[in-house]
């Protein structure tokens, strides 16, 4: 049997879409709308009697949300897709789950599929925790065996035991959010389809999610297609990336690349990524980013592996500057400070110029969550030039440091670095 | 302190593991394709699979449907009696109409009432089922027949309620109902067929084209004057009789009647084959106009 699960050759879907034309504002005469509305009535009547669709408006287009697109995904990958909105992501996903039909092509599934367009889907509001897990498994495709076997297992993942017999309109929305993750979780298809899940929910709990996730596809070898905006979900899930721009197929490559040239696509758009940062009086700064030993941008950070922040620059050549890069946690209370004269006593450059600098900081234990860099040069114990507050930002996704600990996370309230002995405790009688 | 036992905590996991992962192997390697217009050919096979949604959002239904009310599924028994009451009154005092043979009048419009109230509410819910469960059709794959089924059911279910009223009524009047009523079971299917053919067709178009959603309990309402229900329909001349029959209901009313009421009215077998041959039309046609919709539900809903 061939290994290949999703095989999707040529795909295709359009949609109508109708305006109304310019000229309905120019005559706003009775006769004139009279005139019209009664050839949209005949329109419509016509479309009826073929069997076709109304549209609105009275200049239909054709749309095509996805063109020719191809693509094999194998057994047990996990895929990224992305793109902006109305890339056509969510349309390729419809296809897939066997919610639309393409309008041309084909797609060959080997295994059940399982979608999770949205958590929640299906709850009844009047029905209490209990019922509608058994409503939203059946509905996602579970038997009722397979859910009472797992029914344990959701509810404490969900941590909802209390409120199993309140109906579910009464529940937090976090709560609520919790359940539905859950029931879905723990479906067992081969091809599991999950469309921005991670959008809702605190943060803890999103970190909760993508470990889930990332324990269903890694254990049991089953496929994920994966669509979210998140970039750090994306790039710490996924083998490979699909770059969608406008319904085609722009890459389709192991995850770095894509999501390199979907950042880099986003900020050709946007400048730097939708913000003016401005300059200071003799530098700056151009560009922040996180980025791995191949120099590629990364939105994570792995504990206990070199920071690396790279930081791209303009300077007229002032003597006597430094370049400062602040650390905050997810509260913004500023953790961590590394300085180039400060710490190095090396100084920017003195001839004008553009210039890059990446940092290669010793490793740090950090707890999990988010974090933000600032990133400010100075004129050395003077003044500061040019600040940018929250430069950037990456994600701790999980942190166990020298992997014997439980996840230390930020939100436990107990610090975001973890202290580490150089050498193992030891207790001595004294 | 939230510490996760030792076993869910997962290191930072390895880049790739892309090949290589044994994978049980699963009673469903099936294949499956998804082309343009391709008629699906485990279509039956597939409708028998989603059965356990079928009941699920059948039951979802029924507990739903009378949460939050202080007298609860009595209303399924309250509004029918209380049309009958009025019928009664109306066309068997009023307008002095006869019964069919010497079954009192309340029994006779009740017997028809039965029938008919399935038949409206089913086809009031059915055609609405496909809006009413637009987030699920819009998110999920799955028959989506299994939609106009359950709110059939879920009328069918009323419509057992209702049975006790009827009880009621035949202890109040100390009538006994004959043999015939062994073919209960048989005119109680040809209303189900009826409802869920008309329902499944006009919850296709209804899809389509939302006009339908106001015409439904226009012809509802009308049908239950045109309906033998308030009346007996022998008094309709016998010319017009069979013309009458083309109504699936009509066959409907005057089987219950004549399995309840026993001989006292006779069957009007044209008529019942007739409505019967309109019942299973419908059937074909609802089932068909629906799967030839049904793919593109998702982007019209």
């Amino acid at each position: 049997m061939s290994d290949i699960v999703i095989a999707a050759e040529n795909l295709s879907k359009s949609y109508l879409v109708a305006h109304q034309s310019a000229k309905r504002e120019q005559y706003a005469v009775l006769r004139d709308v009279i005139a019209r509305e009664a050839r949209v009535l005949a329109r419509n009547a016509l479309d009826f009697v073929r069997g076709r669709q109304i549209v609105q408006g009275d200049q239909v287009e054709e749309f095509w949300a996805l063109r020719d697109v191809s693509f094999e995904i194998k057994r047990g990958e996990i895929v990224g897709i992305i793109g902006r909105n109305g890339a056509g992501k969510s349309t390729l996903l419809k296809i897939l789950s066997r919610i639309t039909d393409p309008t041309a092509g084909r797609v060959t599934l080997r295994g059940r599929v399982a979608s999770l367009l949205e958590v929640g889907t299906g709850f009844h509001p009047e029905l209490t925790g209990r019922e509608n897990i058994y409503l939203n498994g059946a509905i996602l495709g579970m038997s009722k065996a397979e859910i009472r076997s797992r029914f344990d297992d959701i509810v404490r993942f969900a941590e909802v035991d209390r409120f199993l017999d309140t109906p579910v309109k009464r529940y937090s929305s976090g709560m609520y959010v919790r359940l539905a993750f859950s029931i879905a979780a723990h479906l067992e298809p081969e091809i599991l389809i999950v469309d921005e899940v991670l959008a809702v929910g605190d943060g803890d709990f999103q970190k909760k999610c993508l470990g889930k996730m990332e324990e269903v596809a890694s254990e049991s070898g089953r496929t994920v297609l994966f669509v979210s905006h998140n970039m750090a979900a994306i790039n710490s899930l996924t083998t490979r990336g699909i770059l969608l721009e406008q319904g085609r197929v722009v890459s389709c490559d192991c995850t770095e690349r894509v999501v390199e040239l979907y950042m880099r696509s986003m900020g050709q758009r946007d400048g730097h990524l939708g913000r003016k940062w401005g300059a200071g009086t003799h530098t700056r700064i151009c560009e922040v980013r996180v980025v791995d030993f191949n120099e590629l941008p990364v939105t994570y950070y792995i504990p206990g592996a070199p920071l690396r922040v790279q930081v791209t620059f303009e300077t007229d050549g002032t003597r006597g500057m430094s370049l400062e890069v602040f650390l905050a946690d997810a509260r913004r209370n500023r953790i961590g400070l590394a300085s180039t004269f400060q710490f190095h006593g090396t100084t920017l450059p003195e001839v004008k110029g553009r210039y890059q600098i990446t940092l290669n900081l010793s490793p740090v234990w950090l707890a999990a969550g988010s974090y933000s860099l600032d990133v400010a040069t100075s004129v050395v114990n003077l003044e500061w030039d040019h600040c940018v507050e929250c430069a950037t930002s990456m994600d701790v996704k999980f942190s166990n440091p020298l992997r014997r600990s439980w996840n230390f996370q930020q939100s436990d309230g107990f610090g975001s670095i973890a202290l580490t002995c150089e050498t193992p405790p030891e207790f001595m009688a004294v | 302190m939230s510490v996760v036992p030792a076993e869910l905590v997962k290191s930072i996991p390895a880049p790739n593991n892309a090949s290589g992962v044994p994978v049980e192997p699963s009673d469903n390697t099936y294949e499956l394709v998804i082309e343009p217009g391709r008629a699906e050919r485990h279509y039956w096979r597939d409708l028998w699979r989603y059965r356990e949604l079928f009941q699920v959002l059948a039951w979802r239904d029924i507990s739903v449907r009378y949460k939050q009310t202080v007298i609860g599924a009595a209303w399924a028994l309250i509004r029918p009696f209380l049309t009958m009451v009025v019928f009664t009154v109306i066309f068997g005092k009023l307008a002095g109409l006869p019964s069919e043979g010497t079954a009192p009048y309340a029994l006779m419009v009740f017997t028809g009432m039965l029938p008919w109230s399935f038949f409206a509410t089913a086809l009031a819910d059915a055609s609405n089922s496909m809006i009413n469960n637009a987030n699920l059709i819009s998110k999920v794959y799955f028959p989506r027949l299994i939609v106009p089924i359950a709110a059939v059911m879920v009328a069918f279910v009323d419509f057992l309620i209702s049975f006790v009223i009827l009880i009621g009524l035949m202890a109040w009047y100390h009538f006994m109902p004959g043999w015939q009523i062994v073919f209960l079971p048989v005119l109680a299917a040809i209303a189900f067929i009826a409802s869920f053919g008309i329902g499944a067709w006009i919850t296709a178009f209804n899809v389509k084209y939302r006009d339908f959603r106001y015409i439904i309990p226009f012809l509802v309402q009308l049908g239950l004057y045109v309906s033998p229900v308030g009346f007996s329909s022998s008094i309709i001349p016998g010319e017009w009789r069979l013309l009458y029959s083309i109504n699936p209901m009509v066959g409907v009313i005057d089987g219950f009647r004549f399995c309840l009421l026993g001989g006292e009215s006779q069957p009007y077998w044209p008529g019942l084959w007739l409505s019967l041959a309109v019942a299973g039309f419908f059937l074909w046609l609802g089932i068909r106009q629906f799967r030839k919709m049904e793919r593109v539900f998702a982007d019209l809903i």
